[in-house]
């Protein structure tokens, strides 16, 4: 078990690596002068020849990785022109809301997504499979910033004036705040790493509000994230289900079912505990897979509601050319997507013994 | 001893006797399949559309006919003379954006922008990807290594947000964008090509031709590729559907299509602003967008069960 975790996670290191260089590379193939890009109208002579002795852009280019994963490995991310500030700083800042964002868009899309598939798998062929899948088919094909909109559309705008409507973005509604965990729980004089910590969790609007028991800050947090998760949610969603219920049909078509069936268990029992059960390893892959997904639609759903995470700050990372943001982005999100694909992989050994034996 | 029954052997010429091929299956699978047939109705009419565009649209798409025929902010909404709408206003199917322009139309051009994307931008992933994984499979050893691995890189990025940051070196516009997608999208051929070759190389066939004295080159353009193209179609026609998303998604974010270009996607991100007043503007080119997209996806399904020939009844 110990050496199928640790050859996983040796393997993940070579990719780890190649993704620094795609992005360092990326870096390099920027047109034009990385000094004047950086530094814009402050480029004079000598300014870039202190700004290129500083990054090591006078070395060859060997060299300038070498330096580039020396200031990784400090944490150091580069600096944002538009923001004069460490790229890491502005991260730290914006990743609470993503994270928000993605991880409750993908426990609905679990949620649903497994659900709606079991009922489709056990009900074959009946109106419910026949609908949750041509709903499947049209969530996979509409993209997520137009329904989005049209979300807010329906929910800010057609149902104004019903206990339905929903607000159109932002993260919490004017004149609402949520105190800081610092200040509630009366650390306001904490440094450090640890103050990192608690200002991280703490920018989490549902999770801080949620243990520091504001209940009227959680109940906003919460209708401000519903529509940019449902929008973001739907295309997992879809996958989700069409692969819980094709994989399903697929494990009740075994013996072992008709076994289970023949001794008089329940269907129940014999779709949940049985079937499901077996069924659920290319589901797991799915749900892993499918964050990419999530980090990638995070940009368009932050766009459109007005959310200030790391996917609003990529895109005005890009219209600003602020590439350190960019680039530094791109590092993340993709480090991220693996190591959580890693814990998926792991996850393999704890669900399906056959793997960990092998 | 009782008499056999006599045994009809099929006749050369008879029809039982002609054997099937893959393509003749193919086809009569989809046309069974009603997803298939949805898809492929909705391709058609995505077809017609774009070659038809300058015959369908009853506007230039990006003249300001609006502003020319005195229409005010508040008369953007759709106008069809058949539904009761005021006979002296100038009919416009969709009604007008922004600036003026006939939506209508642009939505039918369009189609042409979106379809051409789509099918150029998997075109150049296939030919780029299935070259690298049938060399990487032909090859073996560290070539098979070095190219996977560099692929199993290019995997590990979530594909949108690489090719937002391809986009950024190499500069907004619809060409760069779909290169971006295009350039991300290399890896998935590349491994269906790959796991392909492998399989079909041991076979007898291909050990046959070896034998024969078929140069590597002939072996693998002549007896491997032709049989390892079927799970790239299903693949591709998948990848057409993401494509058309990942481009317009870009589009929209400003970074693809540029105005006044009438593109689904930047329609969209142009006139976003406009939803509380206008939803038409967003509506309908959404709607045009995930229909294509639909297509697209349920033609790719209706593929792969047709070419999967467990799943053949």
């Amino acid at each position: 078990m110990l050496r199928f975790v640790l050859r996983r996670v040796l393997l993940t290191i070579p990719v780890l690596l190649g993704i620094v260089f795609v992005v360092f590379a990326l870096a390099r193939l920027l047109p034009g002068d990385p000094c004047v890009a950086a530094l814009q109208e402050r480029a004079t002579p000598a300014q870039c020849a202190v700004f290129n002795a500083r990054y090591g852009l006078d070395q060859p280019i060997p060299a300038q990785f070498w330096i580039y994963l020396t200031d990784l490995s400090h944490g150091d991310l580069g600096n944002s022109i538009s923001q004069s500030r460490p790229v890491a700083e502005i991260l730290i800042e914006r990743l609470p809301v993503t994270i928000e964002l993605t991880l409750f868009a993908l426990t609905l899309a679990t949620l649903f997504g497994i659900t709606l598939g079991v009922i489709s798998a056990s009900r074959r062929n009946s109106a419910v499979d026949v609908g949750t899948m041509v709903g499947a088919n049209i969530g996979v094909s509409t993209p997520v910033f137009v329904l989005g909109l049209i979300l807010i559309w329906i929910f800010a705008v057609l149902l104004k004036n019903t206990p339905f409507v929903l607000p159109p973005g932002g993260r919490l509604t004017a004149g609402v705040d949520v105190t800081p965990l610092a200040e509630s729980w009366g650390l306001t004089g904490l440094q450090g790493p640890l103050r990192t910590v608690v200002d991280f969790v703490s920018n989490m609007y549902v999770v801080n509000s949620l243990i520091t028991g504001q209940w009227g800050a959680l109940g906003d947090a919460i209708r401000h994230l519903i529509l940019p998760a449902v929008a973001l949610a739907t295309i997992p969603l879809s996958i989700i289900a069409r692969i819980t219920r094709s994989s399903l049909l697929d494990e009740l078509g075994h013996d072992y079912i008709r076994t289970a069936r023949a001794k008089g268990l329940g269907e129940r029992g014999v779709i949940l505990r049985h079937g499901l059960r077996n069924a659920i390893l290319p589901v797991v892959t799915v749900i892993g897979l499918s964050l990419g997904g999530l980090l990638a639609g995070a940009v368009l759903t932050e766009s459109i509601f007005g959310l200030s995470g790391i996917g609003k700050m990529i895109s005005d990372g890009v219209f600003g050319r602020d590439y350190a943001v960019v680039q530094g982005l791109t590092l993340v999100t993709a480090v991220i997507y693996v190591t959580v694909n890693l814990v998926v992989d792991i996850s393999y050994a704890f669900l399906d013994p056959r793997i960990r034996l092998q | 001893m009782s008499a056999l029954p006599p045994v009809v052997l099929p006749t050369e010429n008879g029809p039982a006797a002609r054997p099937t091929s893959l393509w003749t299956d193919t086809r009569r699978n989809i046309l069974r399949q009603r997803v298939a047939q949805v898809g492929l109705l909705l391709l058609g009419m995505l077809l017609v559309v774009a070659i038809a565009a300058p015959l369908l649209a009853t506007n230039d798409p990006n003249a300001p006919v609006g502003i020319n025929e005195g229409l005010k902010a508040n008369q953007r909404g759709p106008c069809i003379h058949l539904l009761g709408c005021a006979p002296d206003r100038p009919q416009h199917l969709f009604g007008i954006d922004r600036n003026g322009r006939d939506v209508y139309s642009r939505v039918i051009y369009g189609a042409r922008v979106s379809l051409l994307v789509g099918i150029a931008t998997v075109g150049f992933a296939i030919v780029l990807g299935s070259l690298l994984g049938s060399v990487a499979g032909y090859a073996g050893g560290w070539l098979d290594n070095l190219i996977m691995r560099l692929m199993d890189v290019l995997l590990a990025f979530p594909s949108l947000i690489l090719a937002i940051a391809m986009v950024t070196v190499l500069g907004p516009g619809l060409v760069n964008a779909a290169l971006a997608i295009g350039i991300v999208a290399i890896p998935v051929y590349a491994r269906v090509m790959r796991a392909s070759v492998l399989s079909i190389k041991e076979r007898e066939f291909v050990v046959a031709s070896r034998a024969l004295g078929e140069s590597s080159r002939g072996l693998l353009l002549r007896r491997i590729l032709p049989n390892a193209l079927t799970p790239l179609i299903v693949v591709g026609t998948l990848g057409i559907a993401g494509a058309i998303l990942d481009v317009a998604a870009l589009s929209f974010l400003g970074l693809g299509a540029q105005p006044p270009l009438a593109e689904w996607g930047s329609m969209i991100g142009q006139d976003r602003n406009q939803l509380f007043s206008d939803p038409h503007l967003i509506i309908v080119p959404g709607i045009a967008l995930s229909l294509s997209v639909l297509g697209f996806n349920l033609l790719g399904d209706g593929l792969r069960d047709a070419l999967d020939p467990r799943l053949n009844r």
